[in-house]
């Protein structure tokens, strides 16, 4: 469904992704990992069109290299970005009407769903999103991203800065989305619960992917995982 | 009484002109973080729409006073188009210098095209006359301009709460690359962000012209500078602030034309200025600036 090509990302003159190949089925989680500074959200900007970059990406068969980041937020993909960034000078409910800016239909339906799956948000939805806590935040800001109902969610560095406790149940909730069959790129350094979920695992250092395969192949790969974790 | 009661009209008056000029920069800035200072300019537009639209004998005051908001809007929406947005993900400093350029060929457009002289617009007088209650006289026109600028804020506020568009360009102000992530496209918002600048400008360029009568081509300068010091007072980019300022400045004003002497007539705005200063002194980011946000890792 996501496809991209020889994928490589400028931040100004520097090249932070070096040529990268991914693919994620219809249907399926496929989690990219990697150490801090690996280029990880260098590819996903790519993906969404924030950052400036060269090769192909394509999704549901169109190329979208092209176009602008709003065409292909209209297209289909969807992102919870890294740092959570949810609208902190809007209410709880107002990021998640802004969140659904694209599909007017059923809106109110779609933010009682949320509502019931997360129900602190429920009891806080006149609240400023800025007072939440992070983990709080973070649930937002997965609602609000599929809150325009789409075709794939990206969904960026979700356990980051959160509590154990707070970690394993957003992890439950993209357990949850997976079970839903939704299309998903996991972005994580917490290698051992992004495999766990997915269905295929890209190892991305140095803006190259150094190794990619099925979760239980990637798991017993004791070098990788020295070299997320920086012990070795 | 009396007298109290018409210093606090003129007061209301002068604040509600600043409060609508003010609030015109802060929804650009807040924004986009463009100090829009061709803004002015889009007060004389309005004013040499309403010459034309007279010298077409069309006398009808309806006619004169929608023309000239819907130009200010469509100068304002143009401006944006043309001029800012090449420069919209620019330096801040690239901004302010192009609206600086901007308002400088406008000014000389008027000077070449129009003309150096003011020309009378004298179809906006039946605006004034003095409305008498009891013991109390005060004028229509600051009434109208204190009526006006309160329900232009009011609507205001209810596009900005209840609207996607308003939602959004909230949202803009602290993080325009999210909302176009959320599919909202930017150049709705800033077109949007203009036109409501260009209502107000237009809005207010109705009042100005109605005490004034008659427009030159630096019609606009002063009331901007102003709106500016408004803008500072009340805290740059938030639109409470802006509202503030205004109304701050309008009575600061007031008070200093009437407590000062006569022999100190003529430094009426060097003291303002210097409260000015004083109060920046206590909050050097305006009253209410927006805080910034400490959030998670950005």
């Amino acid at each position: 469904m996501l496809t991209v090509e020889n994928l490589k990302v400028f931040h100004g003159l520097i090249e932070a992704v070096h040529g990268i190949n991914l693919t994620v089925p219809k249907g399926q989680c496929v989690a990219l990992l990697g150490p801090n500074g690996a280029g990880k959200t260098s590819t996903i900007s790519a993906i969404t069109g924030v950052v400036r970059s060269s090769g192909a990406i394509s999704f549901d068969r169109r190329l979208i290299s092209e176009m602008s980041t709003e065409a292909r937020i209209k297209g289909g993909i969807s992102v919870s970005p890294e740092g959570r960034r949810v609208f902190a000078n809007l209410s709880v409910e107002e990021n998640l009407i802004l969140g659904g800016a694209l599909k007017p239909d059923g809106k109110s339906k779609r933010i009682a769903h949320w509502y019931n799956t997360f129900p602190i948000l429920g009891e806080r939805r006149h609240q400023m999103a800025g007072t939440l806590s992070g983990g709080e935040q973070q649930m937002l800001a997965i609602a609000r991203a599929l809150m325009n109902d789409p075709e794939i969610l990206l969904l960026d560095e979700p356990s980051l800065g959160l509590a154990p406790k707070i970690v394993s149940q957003i992890f439950d909730i993209i357990q949850k989305l997976r079970d839903e069959k939704r299309t998903i790129l996991l972005v994580e350094q917490n290698a051992t619960q992004a495999l766990r979920l997915s269905d295929y695992a890209y190892f991305l250092n140095n803006g190259r992917i150094v190794a990619e395969g099925k979760p239980e192949d990637l798991g017993d790969r004791e070098d990788l995982m020295a070299e997320l974790t920086g012990i070795s | 009484m009396e007298y109290v009661v018409q210093q606090i009209m003129n007061a209301l008056a002068f604040g509600a002109e600043y409060a609508l000029l003010a609030l015109g920069l802060a929804i650009v800035f807040s924004i986009m973080g463009l100090v829009n200072f061709a803004h002015g300019e889009m007060i004389a537009v309005g004013g040499y729409t309403m010459v034309a639209v007279s010298a077409l004998a069309l006398q009808n005051p309806l006619i004169i006073i929608g023309a000239a908001i819907l130009v200010a809007m469509i100068a304002s929406v143009t401006l944006e188009r043309v001029a800012f947005r090449p420069v919209r993900y620019a330096d801040p400093t690239t901004g302010l210098l192009t609206a600086f350029g901007v308002s400088m060929i406008l000014q000389n457009l008027f000077l070449l095209l129009v003309s150096p002289r003011p020309i009378a617009v004298t179809s906006l007088y039946f605006l004034e006359w003095s409305i008498e209650l009891g013991t109390l006289r005060i004028s229509s026109l600051q009434l109208f301009e204190t009526i006006a600028t309160v329900a232009v804020i009011l609507l205001l506020m209810f596009f900005l709460k209840r609207t996607l568009l308003g939602i959004a360009m909230r949202a803009a102000s602290l993080d325009f690359e999210m909302v176009r992530l959320s599919g909202v496209k930017a150049n709705r918002v800033f077109a949007i962000a203009f036109m409501i600048s260009g209502l107000l400008a237009g809005i207010a360029c109705v009042f100005i012209m109605a005490r004034r009568g008659s427009v030159d081509p630096h019609l606009g300068f002063d009331p901007v500078l102003k709106a500016f010091v408004a803008c500072v007072v009340g805290g740059f980019g938030s639109l409470p602030g802006a509202v503030l300022g205004g109304f701050l400045l309008g009575a600061v004003e007031v008070a200093m034309l009437v407590m000062l002497p006569q022999s100190l007539g003529g430094m009426t705005d060097a003291f303002v200025f210097g409260i000015i200063a004083v109060l920046l002194i206590w909050r050097p980011d305006g009253i209410l600036a927006p805080r910034t946000e400490k959030g998670d890792k950005q």
